[in-house]
């Protein structure tokens, strides 16, 4: 067991942390992408990696192609890149890189090759981000067998979930959240073991229904979750942190006790990650006691206006809302 | 700077009325970012309206199309949109350009020829080529011009889109804005060959660097390279040179700037530059000076009278997702 330390960063700090942990005990690990070396990344996670680490940490061309598959076949011979994709849509300029590529390299080699990247992104929607700055796209890239995702948004699991995702031999994408980065101080450990991929965590243990989320979403349902405990619900959160792979089980466990359902995203929810929990449930023939409810993004872009995105964006009344519909029913 | 004929000095002071609105609007827009009236992040374009003025007043709008990028307030305005309708944009508010679905990064206008701002660094190159392609079946002579940043020039896409426009010979312009900096990285260590117009001979069309900060060189450079592609020609790669005299967004603080290069460069920034040759003419400085007040003036007016309408109606916001 390693010697654990307990310090106070931000989230943004946590990710630094991770990467720094990474580039110091694997010296396969490289960390590249637009503006993450010498100016140490555009929302300032990288910074100081390049002046530590030199070479090892730099900066890349605006070609996400590039990156990925820079990433793709350097990772095939030995090295452990990770490379940052500025803001999750923009993956989309190099989604073949992703979807075509990545995945498969393990699966037709049957094991010979490999391609153990992990790319680090962010999303969310904060004020006027708008159409191309704001989307959720953790479906898009879960729905790719060969490909792990998770969704990072306590600062300790911005450090532990990072970690697991580089030491992880296949290609994971870590979405983080912007708008967590630079929120707040919290005291994290670090230097601990590095977890298993595909856990989730109960953030508030209840008994009258279970509310899945992830992302920062969930900070909204776990909001929503305290004002209904003064109404006599008792609502358990559960984050499940990593998008694929799903932890099914744990949600199961849950709603064998609670008898219902409430699944909470910030993405659309038109073919999102809140259907596939729900068929999950369904298929697996636990009697529910109400009709399970998804919160989330309905099918429009995203709008500029603060007054329109708001209009679109789940909210904390919204949840709490579904969330009383499905247990008074 | 050549001499200009009578004509030319009109011409001028018509640039250098278009390069004060689209500064003074930005400057508008800067005060209300940090009053809080304005979220999100803003590109601002300042220093570069040379190139705005001068490329619209090349072209034949609408007929004429632009494809900006995220920083196009400048192109918006130079292609005539209104200021009010662009400060109402920004502010969320129902008579903005686009409803408040736009904000600062995706104006668009297609009626007065500005085709949509786009976030993704390149995207509107393969669309500009498509607005080309278009025009090689329906007549009309239309000619797309794709505005792009420096650093663009490393996007697939962009190298796409000059590929497929080279060999259908469409008529597109690629204009590179180039201002030494993609975000926080100097395009310097991102290329091999900063000579961005080089590249244009790797796909069989001409290509020129030109001086972006000169607003009657830029309207030569896209006139002659618009009346090319109109005859036939196919297009044409121009980089214009230029720097920002703002952060990359606002709320950038810069540390990546050397030390004294801000000054350089105000030194050469446009709209004095343009205000001394033409005070070396026979514009009196009273004249200017009466030109920017009624600007102020103007666009002073447009934001308050933005400021007071109404926030962006909640109750459309599923609208025009489909037909
Ligand atoms: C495909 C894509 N990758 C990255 C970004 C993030 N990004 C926004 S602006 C920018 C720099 C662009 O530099 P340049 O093309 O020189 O244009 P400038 O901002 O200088 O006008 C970057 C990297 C993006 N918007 N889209």
């Amino acid at each position: 067991m390693p010697e654990q330390t307990l310090k106070k960063m931000s989230y943004a700090e946590a990710v630094n942390a991770a990467l720094r942990r990474a580039l110091e005990t694997r010296p396969e690990v490289i960390l590249f992408g637009e503006d993450v070396g010498v100016p140490g990344g555009v929302f300032g996670v990288t910074k100081g990696l390049h002046n530590r680490f030199g070479d090892r940490v730099f900066d890349t061309p605006i070609s996400e192609s590039a990156i990925l598959g820079g990433a793709i076949g350097s990772a095939m011979f030995g090295m452990r890149p990770i490379a940052e994709i500025m803001w999750a849509d923009f993956f989309l300029v190099a989604l073949d890189q992703i979807v075509n590529q990545a995945a498969n390299v393990r699966y037709v080699s049957r094991g010979e090759a490999t391609a153990p990247i992990t790319v680090r992104t962010q999303q969310g929607s904060g004020p006027g981000a708008c159409a191309q700055h704001s989307q959720s796209l953790e479906a898009l890239f879960a729905h790719i067998p060969g490909i792990r995702v998770c969704m990072p948004a306590t600062h300790q699991d911005a450090y532990d979930l990072l970690l697991s995702a580089i030491w992880c031999d296949d290609p994971v994408i870590v979405i983080e959240n912007r708008n967590l980065y630079h929120a707040s101080k919290r005291e994290i450990v670090i230097d601990g073991n590095v977890e298993p991929i595909g856990r989730s965590a109960v953030r508030r243990p209840g008994t009258d229904i279970t509310v899945v989320t992830w992302g920062s979403m969930q900070f909204q349902a776990l909001e929503a979750a305290e004002h209904l405990a003064e109404d006599g619900i008792d609502a358990e959160v559960i984050d499940a942190r990593w998008i694929r792979p799903l932890d099914m089980d744990a949600v199961l466990r849950s709603i064998e006790r609670t008898g219902r359902l409430a699944v909470v995203h910030e993405a659309h929810t038109i073919g999102g990650v809140g259907a596939e929990i729900v068929s999950a449930v369904v298929e697996s023939g636990i009697a529910l006691r109400a009709a399970p409810v998804r919160v989330g993004t309905p099918a429009v872009r995203i709008p500029a206006a603060p007054t329109l995105a708001e209009a679109v964006i789940p909210s904390v009344t919204e949840i709490a809302d579904a969330i009383v519909k499905t247990c008074r029913s | 700077m050549p001499e200009n004929s009578p004509r030319d000095a009109s011409d001028l002071v018509e640039l250098f009325t278009t390069m004060v609105r689209i500064r003074s609007v930005e400057n508008e827009i800067a005060r209300l970012r940090s009053a809080g009236d304005v979220v999100g992040s803003v590109h601002l374009c300042s220093g570069q309206e040379a190139i705005y003025a001068g490329a619209c007043a090349a072209l034949n709008l609408p007929r004429d199309v632009v494809f900006p990028t995220y920083r196009g307030h400048g192109w918006t305005l130079a292609c005539g949109v209104p200021p009010y309708a662009v400060l109402a944009e920004l502010l969320g508010r129902r008579t903005g350009l686009n409803g408040g679905r736009g904000g600062s990064a995706y104006l668009t206008a297609p009626r007065w020829g500005m085709c949509g701002e786009n976030s993704i660094v390149g995207a509107g190159a393969p669309i500009a080529a498509g607005a080309a392609l278009a025009a090689t079946f329906d007549g009309s002579g239309r000619v797309a011009l794709a505005a792009f940043g420096d650093g663009a020039l490393n996007q697939g896409a962009v190298h796409e889109a000059m590929n497929f426009a080279a060999v259908r010979a469409l008529p597109v312009i690629f204009l590179v804005e180039n201002n030494h900096w993609s975000e926080l990285t100097p395009i310097t260590s991102t290329v091999r060959d900063e000579k961005l117009f080089r590249r244009a001979s790797a796909y069989g069309m001409p290509g020129a660097r030109i001086d972006g900060n000169d607003p009657q060189g830029v309207q030569r450079a896209v006139a002659r390279a618009a009346d090319r592609a109109r005859d036939g020609s196919g297009p044409v790669l121009i980089e214009a040179m230029t720097d920002r005299i703002v952060g990359h967004y606002i709320g950038d603080v810069q540390h990546y700037r050397a030390p004294g290069e801000m000054e350089t460069i105000l030194a050469a920034e446009p709209i004095g530059r343009l205000r001394r040759v033409l005070e070396a003419q026979d514009t009196t400085a009273a004249e200017l000076d009466s030109i920017e007040q009624s600007i102020h003036h103007e666009v002073a007016e447009a934001a308050a009278h933005a400021l007071a309408d109404p926030l962006a109606d909640p109750a459309t916001v599923l609208e025009h997702v489909h037909a």
